[in-house]
């Protein structure tokens, strides 16, 4: 019996697909998300808004919050740690999350080195901004990759621009020979094996999902549109007025992505999403998407 | 065998469809993802894939398909998530199935993803076992008399039929060995 392999860490994101993946801190908030048809959870102590309005350092969730809402909800449970923070992996693993995210949400452990995933039985998510990014990520054992966006922000521009440019650096691979895929591999420094699998397949090895800045019904949709397979969403859902209406929307929305007039129905009634800041206005060294490379 | 002029529909709500409706395409087979009521009356077939059942229960009836695929009587495939759907009961209160299969499911039975695997499914007709992938897989439970038992896993039950609907505990849609879904189109739809 083979446990923990690539595969099998692969399968569980397969089986999220299609789906909206929501940041909760409470087992209320937890019952509130599969209630509406979240496909995961993803347990933190404060959302990212919060993170970021309150400052300080931010850390994996405490293991009591964790397991509280393990036992509230069956869907699969996925929490945090610190870019390169790989005892707080290990204790996450023991904790049996579903999934681990190793986040640009948290303050970085290691600004250097990502944590080494394939010691892990446990899959992990990361984020990028580009298709070197994702594959760097892939290459230490990512099952799934998602787009940094701007966590916290609910702005939807950042996840917009990281979508587009993975898409468009994937077609580029597509477009070139073989003798040119090595000189792509050192530009984008990103392992040579992937750079050629995706040269060859046009597209990821793992599932493409999108974070950061997620709000409404019409963001979620939007990413689904430009290609994302399942969406996050963080501050988005328990920052807005409507909490459980807005996530139920939000998982319609994701569903029905390429139906206008089904998007048009679930949007209608929500009360005021998350205000939202304009990126311009969040100083260069308070931008999370530039954690991590 | 000429394959082009059926159409199996893919319950394409959330969860493993697209990697059905490429395992389908691959057999040479007319697919469909389902997402409307009526959608389903052109196909000849049905899939209910993996993913996440609390959310494709929920769906089913937001979207008023739950009727249409209890009233559906042509042949239908529930892949995990899918064949807790089509199950007679779940032990978890969350999910209301649609009682199409007289078994019992035992959802994520295996425990967390730590505990998912991928191991050999004996097979009632073929020799040569099956190397199937389980996600936090349920278990099947109490068979009725009419269910034939078409895989196990260790002596535990993971393939099933009853009458025209197949149940797999795995995912045969995860792996490049077509023989679940040929078993599907040639025993069940086109026999």
């Amino acid at each position: 019996m083979d446990k923990g392999s690539f595969e099998v860490k692969v399968g569980l994101a397969e089986m999220l697909k299609g789906g909206v993946i929501m940041d909760v801190t409470t087992p209320e908030q937890a019952k509130i998300a599969e209630d509406a048809g979240a496909v995961a959870v993803m347990a933190l102590e404060r959302i990212p808004a919060d993170i970021r309005e309150h400052g300080g350092i931010a850390r994996m969730s405490g293991p009591n919050v964790i397991k509280a809402i393990q036992s509230t909800v069956s869907i699969p449970v996925m929490a945090k740690c610190r870019i390169g923070h790989f005892v707080e992996a290990q204790i996450l693993e023991a904790l049996k999350v579903d999934f681990i995210d190793e986040s640009e949400v948290l303050t970085p452990a290691d600004e250097e080195n990502h944590i080494w995933k394939h010691d892990f039985k446990v899959p992990f998510v990361c984020g990028c901004r580009d298709l070197g990014e994702a594959l760097r990520r892939i290459g230490e054992g990512a099952a799934l990759i998602r787009t940094k966006g701007e966590a916290g922000s609910g702005n939807i521009v950042e996840a917009v621009r990281h979508m587009r440019r993975v898409q468009k650096d994937i077609h580029r691979l597509t477009t070139l020979r073989d003798d040119e895929l090595m000189a792509a591999a050192k530009e984008m420094g990103a392992p040579f094996e992937i750079v050629r699998q995706v040269a060859k397949t046009g597209k990821l090895p793992v599932p493409n999902f999108a974070a950061g800045g997620v709000a409404t019904p019409a963001d979620a949709a939007l990413m689904m549109q430009l290609g994302a397979e399942t969406v996050f969403v963080g501050s988005g859902i328990f920052k807005s007025e409507d909490p459980a209406d807005r996530a139920k929307a939000i998982v319609l929305a994701t569903t029905y992505y390429n139906d206008p007039e089904k998007l048009a129905e679930v949007s209608m009634g929500l009360k005021d999403a998350m205000k939202g800041l304009d990126i311009a206005s969040i100083p260069e060294e308070e931008r999370l998407a530039k954690r991590g490379w | 065998m000429n394959f082009k002029s059926t159409t199996i529909g893919v319950l394409g709500l959330q969860g493993a469809f697209a990697r059905h409706i490429a395992m389908l395409d691959k057999l040479g087979v007319q697919t469909m993802q389902i997402r409307y009521p009526n959608e389903i009356d052109n196909c000849d077939g049905l899939i209910l894939p993996g993913g996440e059942s609390t959310t494709i229960s929920k769906l089913l009836d937001e979207m008023k398909l739950r009727e249409c695929i209890q009233k559906y009587n042509r042949p239908m495939f529930g892949t995990c998530a899918g064949a807790i759907l089509l199950s007679r009961n779940s032990d978890d209160p969350r999910i209301q199935t649609l009682n199409r299969v007289p078994i019992n499911t035992q959802r994520n039975a295996y425990g967390r993803q730590v505990e998912s695997f991928i191991a050999s499914v004996d097979l009632s007709f073929d020799k040569k076992p099956f190397n199937a992938v389980f996600i936090r897989a349920p278990k099947l439970r109490q068979p009725g008399k009419e269910v034939k038992v078409l895989g196990t896993i260790n002596g535990e039950i993971a393939f099933v039929q009853y009458k025209n609907i197949l149940l797999s505990t795995f995912h045969p849609e995860l792996t490049d060995d077509p023989r679940i879904h040929s078993y599907f189109i040639k025993q069940l739809i086109r026999k």
